[in-house]
Formats: structure tokens, C-alpha cells, sequence
């Protein structure tokens, strides 16, 4: 794929190695402790950690800072960045900043609408959408320029993520629009929580087939269940979000003290499956608020130990 | 058409408060489509506001009266005289008749009765929908006669995003995903290759994002 590796998930995924990585939401506050200890938690657990970009909408540190943070104690950030609140002379000026820090990973996504955060009354921004910002910073890094065409100082050249859900609708569309993001720039592809193994295995299939598993590296998304309540929430409430009756009813089934633990066996069995797909180079662990079983689950996922980091990039 | 909504009588109540003569000034084109500022609205408004007045134990006259078009002079100036007469104006047009109001006489209080609320069609008896934004650079062409500017709530040029599902966008369950609309719309065409199409960031200089806008048609001007 590349022949130079711009970040450790990148050199990871080019050794051909199951990559692991892992989420971190940043506080509700100015704390830097909070997005330490969670770092803390993750170290040697993982190749890179997502920091979420004011996830559902609610406002958090900024996303550029704790990356900082955790680079700053030796983790890997992959910094997520949406187009719901910044417009495209932000999102530059803010990709230029954040890789002059050292941030050499970006997710970009076009962001919850703010209709479900804590400040529904906001104005959105939405200038450009996720698939325009991934090839603004593809064309930063394969051309050196920005968008209005201006030959940058020092272009920043970063690893550059997308998301797919491979269980929204219409489906058979679904693919064509991963094909547009991988078009645009997406080196790597971050997906939806996968509970639904089959509708993700067909997707996967006809991801195959148009060639893109070949292009791009997928890693698929899983969240553990902490209870029977959180199952019929993600099932139910969370759009964009599959979840089989027959997980349901496994979560149902057993008593409220150890649903915690059967959610982490569910999660270790899906990655295990997830494995065994083609295509599928890697695993995105979204542990919501319950960053202290990350290792737990790459630990029983038979994931350990992660590559030793032997790259050496910097600037 | 210019969709608008009549605001409530408790806050009209409230903005006209000041005045003891009040002209309750209708227009008879969009807003009466819509049921928020013609003759007919004019008339129930003023009878319930009378009513309101009276109940409280206050003194109101109120004067009605409904012209073609307030966003137009030529129109405006047939409630000259019923303006001159009374101590404020409370136009039932869009925002732009307002305006226009107040633009031409510039001594009388106009406040607004209706909440100017997008430029939309009728879909069905008793329902308006939002279906342009005035962006200034339309792409209908491309989206197979559905906007996802106007009728995403992401404005997504590249979707649909993450959040369709069954049809339905996650923002609102009674809104139709714009983008579902649109990829059924294309099927329909023959045109699905569109789809495969990287649209480009938009261009939003011809937007109110590069201020307010003027359009001059050298043509007509005498």
C-alpha cells in the first residue's frame, strides 16, 4: 500500500499484523488527569487511541488536546475530527496545528447532529462533509496543498481514517459509498459496532468484490455490552445500530451481576469471528466509559502482545 | 412559495402592547397560501385580538386590511392611507414585507406577526415541507431533483451518512432521509452512476454565507 509508514497504525497495518485500537472520550472538563488515567489503562493494549471530537454532540476538552496529552505519555493518538463545528478554514488550520503537535492520525466524520447533545439550540456548521474533508487531507499530504490550492510550508502528511456503517440503509448502496471514501483518500476504515455478524460479513463480501478490501484497511468496530439494558438502548435507540434478538436474549439470560462479564465473553467471541474475515485488518475497540476492560478483551482475544512500536517517525 | 407560521396571540399580544391604533396589515400571496397572513388570517387574528384586548379590560382599534404583495411598492402603496391612520402596523407577511414596510414609511412601527419560516411546498392538504435554502447554486440537476441541502440535516453532498435507516433520518423520525430519496430517485432515472460521483466541497459564496445578496437585472432597469 504505502511504502513509508506515517504513523505506527500505519506501520502496524503495512507489516500485515491484526491491528488494535481503542477509544477515549475526552472530559467534560479541563482535567488533563482524566484523559491520562484513561491512557494509562490502554498502554500496551493497543496500537493507537481514538479521541473522540465533542462525541454526541456534548462538549468535551478538544480533541486536539487530548491527543497531546496522550502522545505526551507515549501513546498514539488518532485524532477524530468532525465537520459539524468547524468550517473548512478551521478544519485546515486545526489539521496543521494538530500534526505540528505530533498527531499523525485523523478520522474524519461528519459528527452527531447537535439536535442529540446537550446544546440542541447550536448552530451547525456542515460546510463540507466527511468525504470532502478525507481528500482535504489527502491533497495536503499527496500535493502539499491546501484547498485553495496553496503549496503549504511543511504540508502535513497524516494517516487518514473514515467511517463506514455497514448497517445503515440503504445497504447495497453502503458499499459504493465506502468506495467514494477510499476514492477520496480514507487509508483506513473505522466501522460501526459489529453485533450483526452476518449483515457484516455480506458487506464485507461485497466490499471484496468491488475490490476496495484490497485498498483500504478495515478495522471493525465492536463495543462490549454492560447489561441486558444497554443491549435493548444500542437495539433500539441508536440509529444506525443492529443488534440480533438472539444476542438480546443471551444478555437476558443471565443474572444482572454477570452481564458485565458475558458482554466481554460476546465481544471476545465477535473479534474472534471478526478475524476470520477477509478483509478485516483489525479492531476498533469502542469501550463506552469502561476503558479499564480494553485489555482485558485484547488480552482474551489472544492480541497480546501488540507489536513492539519500531517506528520512529517524528518531525 | 415563502412558508410562514402566525406567532402566538400571547406574543403578539405582548409586541403590540404599546400602541392604541394598530393596522393588521395582510399579504396575499405566500403567506396566504399557507394559511398564516391573507385576508382570511387577517380577519381572525384582528377579531381574536379585539376579544383578547376586551377580556383584559384594554382599549385596542384595530383596523384590518390585506394587499396583493408587500414585498412589492407598487402594492405597499395602497395601505398608505390605512397606515397613516393608525399608530403601528402589524404586518402578517414574510420577513422580507416586513421590511419592505418599514422601508417605505419610515416613521411607523412594523412588527412582525409571522415567523417567516422557509421557502417550501405544499406536499399535501395541511402540510408544508421545506425543499430549497436559496443557496444560490443549485445542484438539482446532480441529485436527481432532490436537495440534500435543504432536506439533509447535515447538508451531506457525498451520503447518506451513518443515520439513514429504513428511510428515515436519525435527526427526526418524521423526516425522510434526503439521501434515500434521492438514491430511489436516481434508480428510477436510470442514473445511479451519479452516486459513484465525488461531489465536491460546495461552493457557498452565492449563499448568504457571502452576505446579504442582490440580485441586478440590467435588462429591466430603466
Amino acid at each position: 500500500m504505502k511504502s513509508e509508514s506515517l504513523s505506527n497504525l500505519q506501520s502496524v497495518l503495512d507489516k500485515g499484523k491484526f491491528a488494535v485500537t481503542s477509544e477515549c472520550g475526552p472530559p467534560r472538563g479541563a482535567d488533563p488527569e482524566i484523559i491520562r488515567k484513561k491512557g494509562e489503562l490502554l498502554k500496551g493494549y493497543v496500537d493507537a487511541v481514538n479521541v473522540t471530537d465533542n462525541q454526541t454532540a456534548i462538549v468535551r476538552m478538544s480533541s486536539i488536546a487530548a491527543c497531546t496529552h496522550l502522545l505526551q505519555m507515549g501513546l498514539e493518538p488518532v485524532m477524530q475530527m468532525v465537520t459539524r463545528d468547524r468550517n473548512r478554514i478551521a478544519l485546515q488550520s486545526d489539521i496543521l496545528g494538530a500534526y505540528s503537535l505530533g498527531i499523525k492520525n485523523i478520522l474524519c466524520l461528519s459528527g452527531d447532529h447537535q439536535t442529540f447533545g446537550s446544546q440542541p439550540d447550536a448552530m451547525n456548521v456542515f460546510d463540507i462533509d466527511s468525504i470532502n474533508l478525507v481528500n482535504m487531507v489527502k491533497a495536503m499530504k499527496t500535493e502539499g496543498k491546501d484547498m485553495s490550492g496553496f503549496a503549504l510550508i511543511s504540508p502535513p502528511k497524516m494517516f487518514i481514517g473514515a467511517a463506514a456503517n455497514p448497517f445503515a440503509d440503504p445497504f447495497e448502496y453502503r458499499v459504493i459509498r465506502l468506495a467514494k471514501k477510499i476514492d477520496a483518500g480514507a487509508d483506513f476504515i473505522q466501522t460501526q459496532c459489529v453485533y450483526n455478524l452476518e449483515r457484516f460479513r455480506q458487506w464485507m463480501y461485497l466490499a471484496h468484490e468491488e475490490g476496495l478490501t484490497a485498498r483500504t484497511h478495515i478495522l471493525a468496530g465492536v463495543t462490549p455490552l454492560k447489561s441486558e439494558g444497554m443491549a435493548k438502548y444500542m437495539a433500539n435507540r441508536v440509529a444506525g445500530m443492529e443488534v440480533p434478538e438472539s444476542l438480546i436474549k443471551r444478555m437476558e439470560g443471565v443474572p444482572k451481576e454477570k452481564a458485565a462479564e458475558e458482554g466481554i465473553k460476546i465481544c471476545v467471541e465477535t473479534i474472534a469471528m471478526l478475524r476470520e474475515i477477509k478483509g478485516v485488518h483489525g479492531i476498533h475497540i469502542m469501550a463506552i466509559e469502561w476503558e479499564e476492560k480494553v485489555g482485558q478483551i485484547v488480552e482474551e482475544a489472544g492480541l497480546l502482545p501488540r507489536p513492539q512500536a519500531d517506528w520512529h517517525g517524528g518531525l | 412559495m415563502i412558508v410562514g407560521k402566525q406567532k402566538s396571540i400571547a406574543e403578539i399580544k405582548e409586541i403590540i402592547s404599546p400602541y392604541k391604533k394598530l393596522l393588521v396589515l395582510g399579504c396575499g400571496t405566500c403567506v396566504k397560501t399557507c394559511f398564516a397572513g391573507g385576508e382570511d388570517e387577517v380577519a381572525a387574528l384582528s377579531s381574536a385580538l379585539r376579544l383578547a384586548f376586551r377580556k383584559d379590560g384594554k382599549d385596542i382599534y384595530i383596523e384590518e386590511l390585506t394587499v396583493e404583495r408587500q414585498c412589492e411598492d407598487e402594492f405597499i402603496r395602497e395601505a398608505a392611507i390605512a397606515i397613516s391612520k393608525n399608530s403601528a402596523v402589524l404586518s402578517l407577511a414574510c420577513g422580507a414585507g416586513v421590511q419592505a414596510i418599514a422601508r417605505r414609511f419610515s416613521d411607523v412601527p412594523v412588527l412582525p406577526g409571522v415567523n417567516t419560516t422557509f421557502i417550501g411546498v405544499l406536499e399535501k392538504q395541511g402540510l408544508f415541507t421545506e425543499e430549497c435554502l436559496g443557496c444560490g447554486d443549485c445542484k438539482l440537476a446532480v441529485f436527481g431533483g432532490i436537495c440534500p441541502v435543504s432536506r439533509c440535516a447535515k447538508k451531506i453532498q457525498n451520503g447518506p451518512c451513518g443515520g439513514s435507516r429504513n428511510g428515515i433520518c436519525e435527526v427526526n423520525p418524521d423526516t425522510e432521509c434526503a439521501w434515500q430519496q434521492i438514491i430511489m430517485r436516481l434508480k428510477t432515472l436510470g442514473q445511479l452512476d451519479n452516486l459513484r460521483k465525488y461531489n465536491p466541497p460546495k461552493d457557498w459564496r452565492p449563499s448568504h454565507a457571502g452576505g446579504p445578496r442582490k440580485l441586478v437585472r440590467e435588462d429591466h432597469i430603466i
